[in-house]
């Protein structure tokens, strides 16, 4: 082959595979339009009226209309038809007063952040995160709030992998990042370079929360001392607290099988006795779990046959009932009780 | 410029060949490494530890085989069919991405991806010596990595493009990702000239030059290695620069996930520029001073006057400290030692970088915990303004100024 055969053969080879790439891209544009434009899965109705009343408020992840926008159902009755809001969010929190939404911006440049709205459904602050969304809680009270983000930003850099988790008070003062605070554990300080800690879960008195802290491999439950700036282990191996609204127990999921990457199941601390109870909850649970009430949790479980769907659970403390599917296609709940 | 040496002034066409491969190549990579994350956190469902695990593999697996890669092709004395072993294991790995649905699977993908680059890199890059007059080299790797940040800049922003129009659509950019794979592969095997590098300089009928270890002796080039691991051994990844403005500057803050785009620009905009001047100012001085704009990123980094101005200030830095020193480090490589062993050298060079560089990332990251990133900057700065002079020293003399009159 001469030279310039050599060249027109290397454009056309190059205009039939990146053609072919874009022919492929329109069909598979296509196919997600239909499937996002379509009639939602679940009996819905959207609405731009604020939700009230004892509800779930949870990210919806039915395919159709509505994929990946808050909704709620009445607590009453969890099966029943959900309101789906306008606002898409990857994390959802709610209580009466305030609502955090963890979301990603996509786009050419795609960003992330975090927005808090009052009741009213108007947005009070945002705050911008380093990567993807992952936890978000706000204090009972509605004063204080958490987000957790991984640092993914810098695709080829040489950062580690890793979180970033800070704490605001809603009117916007900042605590700056968990990482600063010291970290105990058995009295001495962890000053490792790869401290990681995430998935805060707040206590009633506006200072004390849980949270994990990870270094070397290890993970703690960690109690955390707003006024202090200090997190001191309280047990190892135990990841994304969450308190009982009673304050009693701290549910939170642990490794039960160290395969890489590892398996969740959920656990159950007793804060008086110091007693664990490990909840048959089959299935990988990789969730913060939340209070349905005192006895009872709610976690989210990925579907192994749809990717990007998942279901809400039910299951008791009590450490031998089974979990109970609550709400289909459901993600990142939360109890708000008027 | 004397008359009877026009092609001085101009960049072979093999060069630009080798860029726009370099460029399609980068553009399938970086669109899928940009989306990894969303990718494995979102849709496989992976934890983050999973994550760090596969981030490790991404930095390591491309060195080791590096060396192997240089000798291999000054060995055999043909870099463009190992060049093209190498690109085609990345493309094979593209495909195997299309039917990764599991973490087991992803690793090795990822495995034989970085495999192939490190394969590749080190005979691209005698490729390029083989095909520019000494005197403008420094342009000839400039152009070629003008060409290469063109893609690693193209490449995000076309995956994220994609996830915005079609929201679920990885596949999608596993498929183009694929598509400019293969493109680069196909643009390499028909139009890049099978250059033997050793052969080309023999005489007829007498055998080539073949390669020796011993040729890896040359006093330049150990003087080379020793500077190269002298300054790397105090540069940090970008991402520690980045961590430490978006902890001050509110802009750098909300598009943390894009500062790399600005030193990429500033990185592709000089590169030709820089790699001119390294031809007519002395590629040696140019490589030591370009870590004095290293420097500059660290001071903005460290000052506690943050801001817009610092941040962008910095993002230059970064591009022109990439601009002096990347393909100006290959340049030099291939200066210190005979043709036949000329793969190798650059080989050497890269994997003294990389691995010092790694060294250098792990042991601030400890710093960092221990003294605050304000000061572990300002250590970092204090040891690279100590560090460039002695560097100085060690090159000073090994390469002597190319005459281009």
């Amino acid at each position: 082959m001469t030279a310039r055969r050599r060249s027109i053969a290397a454009v056309l080879v190059s205009a039939v595979l990146l053609g072919g790439a874009g022919g492929y891209g329109i069909v598979a544009w296509a196919a997600s339009q239909e499937r996002r434009t379509g009639a939602s899965t679940v009996q819905a109705v959207s609405t731009d009226i604020v939700a009230t009343g004892d509800r779930i408020v949870f990210r919806n992840t039915a395919s159709g209309d509505g994929y990946g926008l808050v909704a709620s159902v009445p607590l009453a009755d969890p099966a029943g038809e959900r309101s789906v809001t306008t606002v898409a969010c990857d994390r959802v929190y709610a209580t009466t007063a305030a609502q955090m939404c963890l979301h990603i911006d996509r786009g050419i440049v795609t960003t992330f952040a975090a927005t808090l709205r009052g009741a009213d459904a108007a947005e009070l602050r945002s705050w911008p995160l380093p990567g993807i969304p992952s936890r978000t809680r706000i204090s009972a009270n509605s004063h204080l709030v958490a987000m957790t983000a991984f640092v993914t930003g810098e695709s080829y850099g040489t950062v580690a992998f890793s979180t970033q988790t800070t704490i605001s008070t809603a009117d916007g003062t900042d605590f700056g990042n968990l990482e600063d605070f010291a970290l105990m554990v058995d009295g001495d300080r962890i000053t490792a370079a790869d401290r990681n800690i995430w998935g805060v879960t707040f206590a009633s008195d506006d200072s004390t929360f849980y949270a994990t802290a990870a270094s070397a491999g290890r993970t703690w439950l960690v109690q955390g001392d707003l006024a202090a700036r200090t997190l001191t282990a309280i047990r190892e191996s135990a990841e994304c607290p969450s308190l009982s609204p009673d304050g009693r127990h701290v549910a939170y999921k642990k490794v039960v099988a160290g395969t890489q990457p590892p398996i969740w199941s959920i656990a159950v601390l007793d804060l008086g006795t110091g007693v664990e109870t490990l909840l048959p909850a089959p299935g990988n649970v990789d969730d913060q779990v939340e209070w349905l009430d005192d006895s009872t949790l709610l976690y989210g479980l990925a579907r192994t046959d749809v990717v990007g769907d998942s279901d809400v659970w039910s299951i008791s403390i009590d450490g031998v009932s089974e979990p109970r599917l609550f709400i289909p296609h459901a993600w990142s709940p939360s109890v708000v009780r008027t | 410029m004397s008359p009877g040496r026009p092609a001085a002034t101009r960049v072979s066409s093999v060069v630009i060949a080798l860029g726009i491969v370099s460029l399609v190549t980068d553009v399938s990579s970086e669109s899928v490494s940009a989306i990894l994350p969303l990718y494995i956190t979102g849709v496989l469902g992976l934890s983050t530890v999973a994550y760090g695990f596969l981030d490790g593999i991404y930095q390591g697996v491309s060195a080791i085989v590096r060396i192997a890669g240089g000798w291999a092709a000054d060995r055999g004395d043909q870099p463009k069919w190992i060049a093209f072993f190498g690109y085609g294991l990345s493309a094979l790995a593209r495909t195997g991405l299309l039917f990764a649905t599991g973490f087991t699977s992803l690793v090795a993908v990822i495995a034989v991806d970085r495999l192939g680059k490190g394969v590749r890199t080190a005979p691209r890059d005698a490729l390029i010596t083989a095909s520019s007059l000494p005197e403008n080299l420094g342009r000839s790797f400039g152009v070629h990595r003008m060409l290469d940040t063109v893609g690693a800049a193209v490449g995000p922003l076309l995956a994220f493009a994609i996830l915005f129009a079609i929201p679920d659509g990885y596949d999608t950019v596993f498929v183009v990702s694929l598509a400019f794979a293969i493109v680069g592969v196909f643009v390499l095997g028909l139009i890049v000239p099978n250059t033997r590098p050793s052969a080309a300089l023999a005489a007829p009928g007498t055998s080539r030059a073949s390669f020796r270890w011993a040729q890896l002796r040359d006093p330049r080039l150990r003087r080379l290695l020793l500077t190269a691991g002298l300054l790397g051994i105090v540069t940090i990844g970008d991402g520690f620069i980045y961590l430490v403005l978006q902890s001050r500057d509110a802009f750098a803050a909300a598009w943390f996930p894009l500062l790399y785009v600005g030193t990429n620009v500033a990185f592709l905009l000089l590169a030709i520029p820089l790699g001119r001047f390294a031809d007519r100012f002395g590629r040696a001085r140019v490589f030591v001073c370009g870590h004095l704009a290293l420097l500059t990123a660290y001071v903005c980094a460290a000052v506690p006057v943050a801001g817009l101005p610092t941040t962008i200030l910095c993002l230059i830095a970064l591009g022109v400290f990439y601009a002096s020193t990347d393909g100006i480090l290959a340049a030099l490589a291939s200066q210190s030692t005979p043709e036949a062993s000329r793969a190798t050298a650059i080989a050497s060079a890269q994997t003294v970088v990389a691995v010092t560089r790694l060294i250098a990332s792990t042991g601030f990251g400890l710093l960092w915990f221990a003294v605050g990133r304000g000061n572990a900057m300002m250590i970092i700065a204090g040891a690279l303004a100590l560090l460039i002079p002695l560097a100085a020293l060690v090159l000073r003399g090994a390469f002597a100024r190319v005459q281009t009159t």
